[in-house]
């Protein structure tokens, strides 16, 4: 029966769970939605068409890129082929992901790999670690970001230059955001020790090689040392 | 650019970035993983964290140099010390827009 009563508890509050957690991911996308929606704006990319791409794509970074390249004046294959290149990055995560949501419908999860972005990732994965989280709870983190991040994008794109930018510090909320996450993520010294490891190849690989693969790249080599270092630990322990 | 030709660019878009995001959730998360990986894919998020967080802290991204002791490393370190202390994500996310915020009128 307790048993009982704890399911029930917790599948009850799955949608405040997810809203709760959420925040921060949506706090520090406002500014970042608004700025684009700007710049979009200033390249002359009616409104209806930041919220096409917003809803379509969902992700900040590939989508600051097309922006710059549209107004550059790039041609559409170019820039499809530069976002395939910038989000390759999410075949980890939603990998890494994939080992908390096994067992769960297709459907449900071809709805809930459309939301997977740094932020939800991060969010997620961390909840996950920490326990009672669950799929409801994660694509509730995922869908209210991706509302926040729609919303934002076609502020920014109607209301033009009347916002400041930078106003509070909200140019470091995701930042802050992803150094609290880090954090928490450091359960011992191999995490640690992979998460320096990351830290300098990814600025070696980001000073020496141009565009934005230093993040798969740093990603998987620092994640491959931490997993030898482990091994090596257990064996002469 | 017309209607179809911006719905054309970004159903591109949408679909490069849904594949890499669909295929591993979809292939995967229906099996048992050998356990190598999972102690592998165990490590992905602090490794991603690190790489998302290096250029910011400690480079400089317009010129894309090498930047030590700029704003953003500067008031991560009270930052992570409050997210230590606390454990808070949401109380971090708001010392560190504050801080950063304080810290564009001192060192400007």
């Amino acid at each position: 029966m307790t048993e009982h009563t704890n399911v029930t508890t917790k599948n009850e509050s799955w949608f405040w769970d997810g809203a709760t957690a959420s925040w921060p991911i949506c706090f520090g996308y406002i500014p970042i939605g608004l700025a684009l929606g700007v710049l979009a704006n200033q390249a002359a990319i009616p409104f209806w068409a930041v919220a096409m791409m917003s809803i379509l794509v969902f992700a900040g970074s590939a989508q600051f890129i097309c922006v710059a390249m549209l107004a550059a004046g790039a041609s559409i294959w170019s820039i499809i082929f530069t976002t395939f290149v910038v989000n390759l990055r999410h075949f980890l995560m939603s990998s890494a992901v994939a080992v908390h949501l096994n067992g769960i419908r297709r459907l449900f999860l071809s709805a809930f790999a459309y939301g997977i972005t740094d932020e939800s990732f991060a969010v997620n994965m961390t909840h996950f670690r920490t326990g009672n989280w669950d799929h409801k709870r994660a694509i509730t983190v995922n869908q209210l970001a991706n509302t926040t991040w729609i919303i934002s994008t076609v502020c920014g794109a109607v209301l033009g230059q009347f916002i400041p930018r930078g106003a509070f510090g909200t140019d470091y909320a995701l930042t802050a955001m992803f150094l609290a996450l880090l954090l928490f993520q450091l359960h011992n010294i191999v995490y640690v020790l992979t998460g320096i490891a990351a830290l300098g190849i990814s600025v070696a690989w980001y000073l020496l090689i141009p565009g934005d693969s230093y993040i798969i790249g740093g990603s998987i080599t620092a994640a491959t040392f931490g997993y030898f270092f482990k091994q090596y630990r257990e064996k002469h322990t | 650019m017309s209607f179809s030709d911006y719905l054309f660019l970004f159903a591109g878009m949408g679909l490069v970035t849904y594949l890499p995001r669909w295929l591993p959730l979809f292939f995967l998360a229906r099996r048992d993983l050998p356990k190598w990986l999972v102690e592998w894919l165990s490590l992905i998020p602090v490794a991603i964290l690190c790489s998302l967080l290096a250029p910011i802290l400690f480079t400089d991204q317009a010129a894309r140099s090498l930047e030590i002791g700029k704003p953003e490393f500067l008031v991560a370190i009270p930052t992570l010390l409050f997210a230590v202390k606390t454990k808070s994500l949401g109380g971090t996310v708001l010392i560190g827009m504050g801080l950063y915020w304080i810290s564009g009128f001192l060192l400007s």
